[in-house]
């Protein structure tokens, strides 16, 4: 399934972190919520959740980009991301990144031309006795091989 | 009558077809005029039989596996004429992989629904908490301590002593935190836990808020077990409806009150500091110890932070198995572990054994060597800090002083298992790597050791002086393994330094062979 996200609307950011600043250590869970919603972090939310907070701007840029999750842009349409541990190394997972880098004509972090596809690295999906494993937008796949792998790209691409 | 059917929602199960084999059962009962109820489990933890579906039969639960869409119709005539069938693996709890092992902690994962209440509790599910209700708090801790428990997530710190020092620190609040923050490749056992029973970790919290007088608690689930972050919410949910979570739980005079927060795909927020740092809002940074969590932890407050294992194994030892708990084991490591076999395994799954089984019996005899057939060439134990061990050190117990006394950790008991076919400098290369990818970045000799540990490596491969640069990367790893703040830079000299004592041939010509080439 592709997940649709709402355009960046400063109104609506506000709204959404207004619902969670009342927790206890608000600031990843606001984080969380904002890119749920617009798919990323929006630049003119950092200010907006630090005077909500109560923090410096700077604090809650540096949370942001402490976090591999966080993203400054939308990813493509789908985002492939690729189990690239230790378990899904011992299961031959090393051959078939570098087979969906090929397919896709691009290295693992990047976003085809098209911005059809982002493909990632994650360092586990804790699938590890059904190894190697994937995640494609969210959905988890395990048991891969290269006609699973292609299946799998070729569903990212569509 | 209707029949019973199980099937796992684990997402393990899910990632090899779990959910498309129960639309296609529901299927064919409909076609066939069956009339089916079809019950979302757990994981048993026997993954290469997964997609394993299970039906309700008056020997007992019997089980099929591994099922595909296409051999679904079948399966279900199979179970409905009670008849024979290729993929039929007899009485479930009869299986001698799941025989063998002593589920304590595992008793209901697979077994029960894990949105139910009503299920775990037909389970002897919050027997535990009922009787430490009724008991002060220091007798509760009497048997955390008496039955020998140690912390699951891999550091082994005696359970007790650490619910004690929160009990005696006085505060206006405590907090009870549970560390879901699983990033140890090759270990799922926490993700299994809190997908098939997720009562039992909300029960052991509960026991511990009840032991040190705290009303709050967090489960910090990391953001790659979305699974497990649904089950967990869906389960709190139920249990505040029952009365278990909320003011006066069960009755009694506490409150305790249960939040789930997710990570964001730092895997050094494993470290509990750090963990605390990113519940509080914040980067997660290591933070200096002392002072210890127990005393200084969440927000300034005294705080009980243990592994989901560790929580899980409390509600058994509660409920009057605290004797029981600690007659299983060797030496100073009580109880069972819930061992992980994942990788190149033939048998991957969940088998919970006491402590004392062997490597080799793990890796041979139960995991039944590769799957790719080809000859088991190295085990790395307890996650990417973890040492790799060569088939030579199979006699090694698992047991957390017989592995450090090898230069190895049991950590959160995962083994990951490679075939003749792994270059061990290239793994080496990727402990350094993962260390600079994951590093905080708080003290140097993690930050920047792992970066030259790379480059030098690197070096290493090329074939550049390689005497010279094994010295060098000698070196580093002292620096790292005495000078780091936490595990992360502090343990992944164990990779490294095993790689090179036990596999010195993939790291380039031996100094003897290169002057003889000369």
């Amino acid at each position: 399934m592709t997940p649709v996200y709402e355009p960046w609307n400063a109104g609506r950011g506000a709204e959404i972190i207004a619902e969670h600043s009342k927790l206890e250590g608000a600031t990843l869970v606001i984080l969380h919520a904002l890119q749920e919603a617009f798919g990323y972090v929006p630049e003119p939310a950092i200010p907006m959740i630090a005077s909500a907070l109560n923090l410096s701007r700077a604090e809650v840029h540096g949370v942001f980009t402490f976090y591999h999750d966080f993203r400054r842009e939308p990813a493509g349409r789908h985002v492939l991301k690729l189990c690239r541990a230790e378990a899904c190394q011992a299961a031959g997972g090393d051959a078939l990144a570098a087979r969906a880098e090929a397919k896709l004509g691009i290295a693992i972090g990047n976003t085809t031309a098209d911005e059809r596809v982002t493909l990632e690295p994650i360092y586990c999906l804790g699938l590890c006795a059904t190894a190697p494993s994937a995640m494609l937008d969210g959905r988890v796949v395990g048991r891969l091989d290269e006609a699973r792998i292609d299946a799998l790209v070729a569903e990212a691409q569509r | 009558m209707t029949m019973r059917i199980f099937v796992s929602r684990d997402a393990g199960a899910v990632a090899v077809g779990a959910d498309d084999v129960a639309l296609a059962l529901e299927q064919a009962a409909t076609e066939r005029g069956v009339a089916i109820e079809i019950v979302r489990t757990g994981s048993r933890g026997l993954y290469w039989l997964e997609p394993m579906i299970e039906v309700a039969t008056v020997q007992g639960r019997v089980a099929f596996g591994p099922v595909s869409e296409s051999d679904v119709a079948s399966v279900l005539d199979a179970m409905v004429a009670d008849g024979p069938h290729a993929l039929r693996l007899g009485v479930t709890e009869e299986i001698p992989w799941l025989k063998r092992q002593s589920r304590l902690t595992f008793a209901r994962c697979g077994v029960i629904d894990p949105r139910s209440v009503e299920d775990y509790r037909a389970h002897s599910g919050y027997k535990g908490l009922e009787r430490a209700l009724m008991l002060n708090s220091d007798a509760i801790l009497a048997d955390v301590t008496t039955s020998g428990l140690r912390g699951r997530g891999g550091a082994g710190f005696p359970t007790g002593i650490k619910w004690k020092t929160v009990a005696q620190t006085s505060a206006d609040r405590k907090y009870i935190v549970c560390n879901a923050d699983e990033g140890d490749s090759g270990t799922f056992a926490d993700r299994m836990i809190m997908e098939g029973d997720p009562f039992v970790v909300i029960e052991g919290m509960t026991i511990a808020a009840v032991a040190v007088g705290a009303t709050k608690g967090y489960i910090y689930i990391r953001s790659e077990y979305p699974h497990a972050v649904v089950a967990m919410k869906a389960a709190i949910s139920a249990a505040e409806r029952a009365g278990y979570l909320g003011p006066r739980i069960g009755g009694s005079n506490h409150d305790f009150d249960l939040e789930v927060r997710v990570g964001a795909g730092a895997y050094v927020c494993g470290e509990e500091t750090s963990l605390l740092e990113s519940l509080e809002g914040r980067r997660g940074i290591v933070r200096a110890k002392p002072p210890l969590p127990a005393h200084k932890g969440l927000f300034g407050k005294p705080t009980v932070i243990n592994n989901v294992l560790s929580f899980a194994a409390i509600p058994f030892i509660l409920a009057g198995g605290a004797k029981a708990y600690a007659d299983f084991g060797t030496g100073r490591s009580r109880g069972t572990m819930p061992i992980q076999l994942a990788g190149n395994v033939k048998h991957g799954g969940l088998f919970e054994a006491p402590f004392g089984i062997t490597l080799g019996e793990l890796v041979d005899d139960i995991g039944g060597g590769t799957f790719t057939g080809r000859p088991v060439r190295a085990v790395q134990v307890g996650g990417p800090l973890g040492a790799y061990f060569p088939r030579a050190l199979f006699d090694t117990p698992f047991d957390y002083e017989a592995f450090a006394a090898r230069d190895g950790l049991i950590g959160h008991g995962g083994i990951v298992v490679f075939d003749d076919s792994v270059d061990m400098s290239k793994q080496a290369r990727f402990a350094m790597e993962f260390c600079a990818i994951e590093s905080c970045g708080k003290c140097t000799p993690c930050r920047i050791g792992s970066t030259r540990g790379v480059e030098t490596i690197d070096k290493i491969r090329a074939g550049e002086h390689v005497a010279e640069n094994i010295a060098v990367v000698e070196d580093l790893c002292n620096t790292m393994k005495f000078g780091s703040l936490c595990a992360l830079g502090g343990f992944t000299p164990y990779p490294v330094m095993s790689a090179l004592k036990h596999f010195r041939e993939d790291f380039g010509p031996v100094p003897t062979r290169l002057q003889a080439a000369e």
